[in-house]
This record gives C-alpha cells, structure tokens and sequence, in this order.
C-alpha cells in the first residue's frame, strides 16, 4: 500500500504514474481533498476523465474502489442497506417452532447485523485505519434531491444512522469522489461541504501527452494530428463537442484501421467515434472537415519548421 | 412583564402607530407582536437608537424580505431628518410620473402609499367610483370585463388590479410518477420493510402486509420569455405570472430573451415583487429591442438545455413568433428544443386577434414542434393557463388546428 502523496507535485506524480495526466489545478484540488479528508466534486462535460480520477486513485494508494453509480429513484435500500426479509422471515419462522415467542427479543435477533445486506456507501464506511476505501459516487446529477438530501450526513461525519441498530461511524473516513455532468444544479448545502473542481478539455500540450500515456502504441504524427484536430472541433460551434475520451476512442480506431496520419477520407468514415450527434456529424462531414485538416496540417508543418 | 407601570410619555403610543404602518405596508404584525415588542421596549437594557432599532426589529420583522420595508419605516417613522421630505417627494414624482429613481427604491413605493393611504384611496375613488373587488358578487360583470380585457388596453389603475390578481395565481402541476416509493395503504407493491417491522408488534405471529405506491412530484419547468419590442407589454405583465409561479413552485428556471438570454431565475426568486422586476431590470439590457428567436435559443439549446431540461421537464415559450432573421435556423433549433423537452407550451400574444393565421413565416417554422398553443393577453388566459396546465392538452390548444 502507498502511503497517501504529502505535496501537490507528489499527487501530480502519483496520477501520472498510473496513466492519467492531471493538470497543476486538478492535482492541488485531489491533493487538498486526500489531505484534508474531505470530499472532492468534480463536474465538466461528459467524457473529461471525472470518473477515472477515482479509478486511478483507488489504483495509485492500493485502496478498494467502491463505485455507487446513481439513477433516478435511487434510494437507501439500493444505496446504503437493506434487511434481509427472506432470512428475516425464516428466523421468525424457527422462533415460533420452537416457541420463544418473546417479542423484546425477536425484535433484537430480527434486526442483528447478520441480517444486514450493506451496500456501496455502508461498505465505505467500513475501512481499517490506514486503508479507507475510494468511494466513487458516479453522476450524481441523475438521482433526485431526496437522495443528494441523505447524502449530506454521510458526507459531513460519514456516518449513517440505521434506525433499527444505531449509528455507524468509519474508523476512517473514505475518499469520496463525486462526479457530476451538471444535467442540473446539485444543491449548495451538498457542495458545501466538498471541495469543488471544475474539469475542463485539456489544452493541445496536455491532451498530447494524455493521448502518449494511454495509447503508447499509436504514432507521434498520428496522435499530433488528432490532437489539432479534436481541438480545432472544441473551438467550433458544434451542440457536444468530443471529450478526451473520444480522443482516445478514435486514436484506437485509427490505429485499428491502420491508418498512419489523418486524410478527409478516413475522417469522414470514422466520425461516429468522435460526435455522437447527428447534427453534428451533418456539419462536419465534406468540406468543412478537410478545411480543419489542411488548417493543422499547415500548423504543424509551420511548428516543425520553427523548431529546426 | 405587563406588571411594570406604563412608561411616561407616548412610547406606547407610538409602538403602536408604527406597527398599524408596518402593517399597511403589507407585514404580518398582529396585536400580540405589538404588545411583545412593548415589553422589550421596556425591558429597560435599551440605550442607543440602535438597540431600539434592533429590538423591534427583533419582534416586528419575521421574514428576510420584509426588513427593507422595516428599515425605511423605521427611518420614516422615528424620526431621521429629511426622511419625510423625501418621501414626500417621491410622492410627487409619482403624480408627474418620472419614473428616474422609482426602480431603486424598491420598498419605498409602497411605504409611502402605506403612510398616505388615504390621499391614495381617495384619489383612486374620483378616478373610478365603482371600485373594483375582485370576490364581491355584486360588481361580478366589472371583473368579468377587467378579466377579459387584452393588458395592452388597461388603465394603470387596471393594470394595478391585474398584477395584484396575477400575484394570487398558482399553476396546477402536470405530476408525473417518479421511481421513489412512499407507504401508502391502497399501494399497488409490497413494503417488506414495513411489513417486518409492524409483524413484530404481534411477535411474528401475524404478518400483515404493508404497501407502498409510486411517488407523484411535478417536473421540472423552464419559462422563455420574449422581451422584445413586439411583446414587451405582455411580457411585463407576465413578469409578474413568472415571480407568482416562481416563489410557488420548486425546479423552476426562467430566462428572458430579446436580442440576447438573460437567466433570470435567481432575481425573480426574491419574495417582495418591487425587488424581484428592479433587480431584473439591472440584469436584462434588451427590453423591448429587436428580436432573434433562432439564435436565443441556440445560446439556450448549447448552453442551458442539458443542465435544466432533465427530469421529464415541460417548457413555455412565450413569444408572437415573428422571427426577423433566419427562419430556417429557428425551425432547426425548435427541433432540438422539441427532443429535450417533454412538453412544450407555445404562449403567443398574437391570439387576441379574432382572424389570427399561422402565415408569418417564423410562426410556421415553431409550429410544428409545439404541444400546445395558447393565448396570454388577458387576465383569463392567464387563470387559464394556471389552472389547466396540469391536465392533459385539450383540444381548444392543438396547435394542429392552425397548421395549413
């Protein structure tokens, strides 16, 4: 096991040795949070490398990853626990058998933590001193403001009252990563008491290098010119503009496709990795994406030419 | 308390003649508040002006937005310098109708009409004898007209009248099920939980089932309003429909357009309606300008439609439609609108003209991704509105019906 980083540099390092370059901003903030024990949100555009921030976390400290993944209707017995009727039912079944029918007694043997079926956040609060787990709260915009509500007494003393038992308190408190994609507002009190981030398209510089850790067998030229090209598509004026991940996704399919460096040709044929809306897709196919590709093509003939 | 001698002098007097103000002004002070804020008069730690102000504040003031209008009476009431002078002014003002610094002083228009009441009653009196009371039987045939009456041709008077009936008007939810359960004895699924739990009170002997049913919330709403020269007399008044819905309604998102989006959510939350419109006006810079429906809700479509248009959310436009500029990129943007909305209402001031056709080129481009298409000139439209929003689209709203 690693030891938690003791300075920003060290977050930063700790990141990039496990395939995910992070910027000087997202290091402070990841950093801050492991430091000072308190939740890290993270909101951006879908696709920006919220969710593998968790991922690679988990993997850098050897912690375990405890992913909750939130949808409409989310509720405690899916997220935190649940009785387990069945054995429930059939330990009232074998008291009556065998007639201790005492109600007082029942009712503490019923509700026993052998009969606790935990969940993602009750299995977060239970790790040793030393080795807390990561816990990852996937997308938390797409549950309603009920469930966000009963989030907020985990979050502040990560601890989660069970009415039948009582109280359970982490000997250590979790990592708690929370990813948003803003399909609405999540309520202040709840970020209040996270830290927030805000993670944006990288710039070419980083994007480059993001695309050289993750993808190590695709070319230099190739990935430069992808690179030029995603960025030059976040620049225009498209309804969703393709994340990081895309960029991954079509170097794979490039590379899959053998292609060595970027013609109109390939680009149109495998625009459906990058956009996914059909408007999108309409705008940039034709000539609008050769324009774009003679543009970079130009660049780095000129910053190739500069570097002499 | 009450045992201790009545203090000399009017203090008495005055605490109550400055609760009857407060009260005029539209707080809720009532006697026993009165009576509490005398006590704390007396409680005899009072020193400064200040503790004074503090201390009726303390039991007078219940509400955040009710202090800008305990602030100035106070001011008013006890006696700072000029105060009176100025309030006198605004007065003045307002009979010549410049309407320079109205905006600023929001709870000051109706302070002073508090404290000269009476000047104001009478003077409306000669204007229009048969005064207008909205729930009385007897002057039922003069509400009707003022009801029916298109906003563009009221009186201010009217006008008055129509904002305070709009301030009462409450929209009836179109609920939808969501996936969260609630106990609810005639539910349709079982409550396991509940079920355990109740079965222990008989030892586990006999189990009864408890259920549950599905919850009902209402779903997310997002206003566009048109603001633009063409309709900026509806859109004022309905201004005022939006501050009602907004301080009603939880999950609530409005935005005002011109040349330009204007998110004005935040500003029309403001309880005290004089504070909510002047702090829309410093925000919004194109009223009454030109119009470019298409690009507006372009800037909404990319930037706001995925952040509130989640959740089943229903949206109203309220727009005549005539579209300057490009129609084709209009048709295009309400296709994208008419994918992340589940509901769209088309409110069109244009519908108070008896012969209305959809032939304006930027109406027929809306048209077809419309839901429902409704009138909102006139008070009715408006109770209508409310009303029947929440029930499923009638026929009288098609918007079939005007399509050629």
């Amino acid at each position: 096991m690693t030891k938690t980083p003791t300075s920003i540099d060290d977050t930063a390092d700790l990141l990039k040795r496990n395939g995910y370059v992070a910027g000087r901003d997202l290091a402070t903030v990841v950093f801050l949070a492991l430091k000072m024990e308190r939740p890290l949100f993270l909101e951006g555009e879908a696709g920006v490398g919220k969710t593998e921030v968790a991922k690679v976390l988990a993997e850098g400290l050897g912690r375990k990853l405890i992913r909750l993944q939130c949808y409409e209707g989310l509720d405690i017995n899916s997220a935190v626990y649940e009785w387990n009727y069945a054995a429930q039912m059939i330990e009232i079944r074998l008291a009556e058998a065998s007639g201790e029918l005492d109600r007082q007694r029942m009712g503490q043997d019923i509700f026993a933590e052998r009969f606790l079926i935990k969940r993602a956040l009750l299995q977060a609060l239970e790790g040793e001193r030393g080795s807390a787990p990561v816990l990852l709260i996937d997308e938390l915009d797409r549950t309603d403001e009920a469930f966000e509500a009963y989030l907020l007494e985990l979050l502040s003393d990560y601890q989660v009252t069970i009415p039948e038992l009582g109280t359970i308190k982490a000997a250590e408190p979790p990592i708690v990563i929370i990813t948003s994609n803003r399909t609405r507002e999540v309520h202040d009190a709840l970020k209040r008491r996270c830290l927030y981030h805000w993670v944006g398209y990288p710039d070419a510089k980083r994007e480059l290098e993001i695309v050289k850790a993750r993808r190590p067998n695709a070319s230099a030229a190739l990935a430069r010119e992808v690179v030029g090209f995603v960025q030059a598509l976040r620049a225009g004026d498209l309804f969703k503009a393709p994340g990081v991940a895309e960029t991954l996704d079509w170097i794979t399919a490039l590379h899959e496709l053998d292609s060595v460096g970027l013609d109109p040709q390939t680009v149109n044929d495998t625009l459906g990795v990058l956009l996914k809306y059909q408007d999108d897709i309409v705008r940039m196919e034709g000539s609008e994406a050769k324009r774009i590709l003679d543009q970079i093509k130009e660049e780095i003939r000129i910053a190739a030419v500069t570097a002499q | 308390m009450s045992a201790a001698p009545l203090p000399s002098g009017k203090l008495a007097d005055n605490i109550m003649h400055f609760a009857r103000v407060l009260r005029e002004a539209g707080l809720p002070v009532g006697p026993a508040s009165v009576l509490d804020a005398l006590d704390a008069a007396q409680s005899g730690s009072l020193q400064t002006r200040e503790d004074f102000y503090w201390t009726l504040h303390a039991i007078l003031v219940k509400r955040r937005d009710h202090r800008e209008v305990f602030d100035q009476a106070f001011h008013v009431f006890w006696k700072k310098p000029k105060m009176l002078e100025q309030l006198m002014k605004l007065m003045f003002t307002q009979i010549t109708r410049s309407a320079s610094d109205k905006a600023k002083q929001a709870g000051f228009r109706r302070l002073a009409e508090a404290m000269f009441d009476k000047v104001e009653t009478q003077s409306r009196r000669q204007e229009k004898p048969d005064v207008l009371e909205l729930d009385a039987a007897f002057t039922a045939s003069a509400d009707d007209i003022l009801r029916a009456k298109d906003f563009e041709q009221m009186t201010l008077t009217e006008q008055a009248d129509a904002r305070a009936a709009i301030a009462l008007m409450r929209l009836t939810p179109r609920e939808i099920r969501t996936r969260r359960f609630e106990p609810n004895s005639a539910g349709t699924a079982i409550d396991m939980r509940r079920t355990l739990k109740q079965s222990l009170r008989t030892g586990g002997g006999l189990i009864t089932l408890a259920r549950r049913e599905r919850q009902r919330r209402e779903p997310p709403l997002v206003i566009l309003c048109d603001i633009s020269g063409s309709c900026s007399n509806y859109s004022r008044m309905f201004l005022h429909f939006l501050h009602a819905v907004a301080n009603d309604r939880t999950r609530v998102t409005m935005f005002l357009f011109g040349t330009r989006l204007t998110n004005v959510t935040r500003e029309l939350k403001r309880r005290d309606i004089d504070e909510a419109v002047s702090k829309v006006s410093a925000v919004v810079k194109d009223w009454s300008g030109g119009t470019r429906i298409g690009l507006t809700l372009k800037e909404f479509n990319q930037k706001w439609a995925r952040r509130v248009l989640a959740q089943g959310a229903e949206v109203l436009l309220m727009s005549d439609g005539l579209e300057r500029e490009d129609t084709v990129q209009l048709a295009h943007e309400m296709q994208r609108l008419r994918r992340s909305a589940k509901h769209i209402v088309w409110l069109n001031p244009l519908l108070r003209f008896d012969g209305f056709q959809a032939r304006a080129s930027g109406i027929r481009a809306i048209m077809p991704y419309v839901d429902e298409f409704r009138p909102v000139h006139s008070l009715n439209c408006l109770t209508d509105l409310a009303q029947t929003l929440g029930s499923r689209a009638s026929a009288a709203h098609d918007p079939r019906k005007w399509r050629q």
